[in-house]
């Protein structure tokens, strides 16, 4: 059962909003409060606004659960693999191999007040990116297991 | 640096981070194909196993290991701009540790062979095995630790693989209640535990074990710690009166996972003989708290065998079996710890009883996770797990029989089984420190044997009944699994003495020697 065009059109235009503000809090999970957890988190309610407002049938066309399971492996592998990076350039398990090294994440953290650079901290945004696409799909999955049964009880 | 070099210093974060990458690739692999999976789990197993026997002959011949993650080197402790504070999630690997780490490396290795055909008619397989290398992570990590919110993490990961795997055949809904039972009673522990890691870290603003072993003041907000912790690991590791999870996680389980959760009991068990000995040592009132582990130790074999004896279902019957082990392996600890303070005390008996505690965890590993592997291959072939409908199966199952009459022999503590070898250490010992503990002891054994002769009776012995003519013989992979802990269980009950000389004796030293892990994390103290 989908609800009123007004409930869908909001979903419509609210849905993109959120994932980039879920987005928006996993790139800045190193300056500000937030992070991957809490930014997949956040997408992922994007999911369940769209399953309440349209139909379980109709989203799971669009939300596959292959794609986001895929997205789970993904992450888990991709965090595990930035830690065991740093045993391959002869360094602990989990080194910060990029913070100061000029490159992508590289740049020294700026001395002072200002607007907060994104580009620092090293290896810690791209785990915020591998836990964000994790916890991105399975929190969805999760959501997509939990509210199958909303067509069964013929609401 | 060579590849043999790389491998030794990685061992220990090896050991976490192998398993990790199994599981999580675990599903990629099944969209392969059922074969590929297969043996990308075994492969890794057996990596991981090889990992931990590397790192075990280390620790064993050259001393404690540690390990500092995020670090520029492996041994770099404390940062030299942190104060003299180690501030990094740390590994520290002493021979009691690397102990633990050798009992799930062999019981890993053999219940995933079992699995392989065990489990191969059920639906979701990488979701199975994803869940169990994450049990293994937790237990790895567990005993590895050198950090106690760390131990907190992987008790938590331990908790929810476990909790999933408890529950994976739905059974009805059965399973999915134990699994809930589980579930809720491991989140109550856990949090006990953090509210305890809480008080260090306010009183000592440290999380390192050694850097809190040695502030240790004792103070009141201590003393409410070593509660809090005490009840939830002996609530983990299923110590009588906190037993009431493990029948049902235990038997509802599939067989492999149950074997597995003896060594995920035994984890906790180490944490509780980490926190009392490491953390505490004789800081605290010894006497009194070696006691009150004594009394869990006395209350669950009693308690354990008394129980079991009624129960109609295998599983469950040896899951109360498993609680009254465990009984055994805290009376010889408990009392190790009990005379720790008096050195006259603990050369003559003391350390010989925590040598019996710390090796019959070895042994119940194998021979529990022997009996609970048969006990599997019996459900899997006849579908019942009603010893009162089980009969005349020694007819067909000829190799069950006889691992489960290894099984049972060790379990009940009859020579040349190595059972007996670790309990023989447990009453010499604890007979000296006080007669009655000892001869309660060996009537629970006794118990134990009445048990168990019930239990081959009714599922071997007899005609063979025509419900089950067509009964065969478990698969290879089954048989090599249990034929794996059946060797150990016979070779270290007929040579006893190396193994307690080389393995057994370390362990029970590194753990009563405090001051040596405070010094190998913080350097010469």
């Amino acid at each position: 059962m989908r609800m009123s065009r007004i409930v869908r059109t909001a979903a419509d235009i609210l849905y993109p909003a959120i994932l980039i503000f879920g987005l928006y809090i996993v790139a800045h999970g190193h300056l500000t409060p937030g992070g991957g957890f809490q930014g997949g988190a956040v997408i992922a309610t994007g999911g369940a606004l769209v399953i309440v407002a349209y139909n379980y049938k109709e989203v799971t066309g669009w939300l596959k659960k292959n794609v986001l399971t895929g997205q789970e492996v993904t992450g888990l592998v991709g965090f595990i693999g930035v830690g065991l990076l740093a045993l391959a350039f002869g360094q602990g398990f989990f080194f910060n191999y990029l913070v100061g090294s000029g490159s992508i994440f590289g740049i020294p953290v700026p001395y002072g007040i200002n607007a907060g650079e994104l580009n620092t901290a090293g290896t810690v945004p791209l785990m915020n990116f591998a836990v964000g696409i994790e916890v991105w799909g399975g929190l969805t999955v999760v959501i997509l297991y939990m509210l199958s049964g909303l067509e069964k009880e013929g609401c | 640096m060579t590849f043999s070099d790389f491998i030794i210093t990685n061992a220990p974060v090896l050991l976490v981070a192998i398993p990790l990458l199994a599981a999580f690739l675990c599903p990629v692999m099944g969209k392969i194909s059922s074969m590929v999976r297969n043996f990308w789990v075994m492969g890794m197993m057996l990596v991981t196993a090889a990992v931990a026997f590397i790192l075990a002959y280390r620790v064993f011949v050259t001393g404690p290991v540690i390990y500092v993650f995020g670090a520029a080197a492996a041994n770099l402790a404390i940062p030299l701009d942190s104060g003299g504070i180690p501030i990094r999630i740390i590994f520290t690997v002493d021979a009691m540790s690397a102990f633990m780490d050798i009992i799930c490396a062999i019981v890993g290795v053999s219940v995933l062979l079992y699995s392989l055909s065990a489990e191969s008619r059920n639906s979701s397989l990488e979701g199975y095995y994803t869940l169990f290398f994450l049990m293994i992570v937790g237990v790895f990590g567990m005993v590895s630790t050198g950090d106690i919110f760390n131990f907190f993490v992987f008790l938590e990961i331990l908790s929810l693989a476990s909790a999933g795997l408890i529950a994976y055949r739905i059974d009805g809904g059965l399973a999915v209640e134990a699994a809930l039972k589980y579930f809720i009673l491991s989140t109550l522990g856990a949090i006990f535990v953090l509210f305890a890691i809480g008080i260090f870290y306010g009183q000592y603003n440290a999380l390192n074990i050694a850097m809190i072993a040695e502030r240790m003041q004792f103070s009141m907000l201590d003393k409410i710690a070593l509660v809090l912790l005490v009840a939830a690991l002996a609530m983990k590791c299923g110590a009588v009166p906190l037993h009431f999870w493990t029948p049902d996680a235990y038997s509802m389980a599939p067989s492999s996972v149950t074997a597995f959760l003896v060594v995920a009991s035994q984890a906790s068990l180490y944490g509780l003989f980490r926190v009392v000995f490491t953390m505490y040592n004789i800081t605290m009132n010894c006497v009194t708290v070696g006691w009150i582990i004594i009394i869990f130790g006395v209350l669950s074999m009693v308690v354990g065998v008394t129980m079991a004896i009624p129960q109609k279902d295998i599983k469950r019957l040896m899951a109360y079996h498993a609680v009254s082990q465990t009984g055994y392996m805290l009376l010889g600890v408990g009392v190790g710890l009990a005379v720790l303070g008096n050195a006259g005390l603990t050369s003559a008996f003391g350390f010989m009883a925590m040598e019996g505690g710390i090796f019959h965890i070895f042994n119940h590993a194998m021979y529990k996770g022997l009996l609970f592997l048969t006990a599997g291959a019996i459900i899997y072939r006849i579908g019942t797990r009603d010893l009162n409908k089980m009969g005349g199966l020694g007819h067909t199952m000829k190799y069950t029989m006889i691992f489960f009459m290894i099984g049972a022999l060790a379990i009940a503590g009859i020579p040349p089984f190595n059972g007996f070898a670790s309990k023989l250490m447990i009453y010499e010992s604890v007979y000296l420190f006080n007669p009655l503990l000892a001869i309660i002891a060996m009537v629970v054994s006794i118990l134990t044997l009445a048990s168990f002769v019930k239990v081959f009776h009714s599922v071997f012995m007899g005609p063979k009944l025509p419900e089950y003519a067509d009964v065969k013989e478990a698969p290879l992979p089954m048989l090599i699994g249990m034929g794996i802990l059946a060797a150990i269980v016979i070779l270290f009950g007929l040579f006893p003495q190396p193994v307690v000389e080389i393995l057994v004796a370390p362990a029970a030293h590194a753990l009563a020697d405090q001051g040596g892990y405070i010094a190998s994390v913080l350097g010469g103290a």
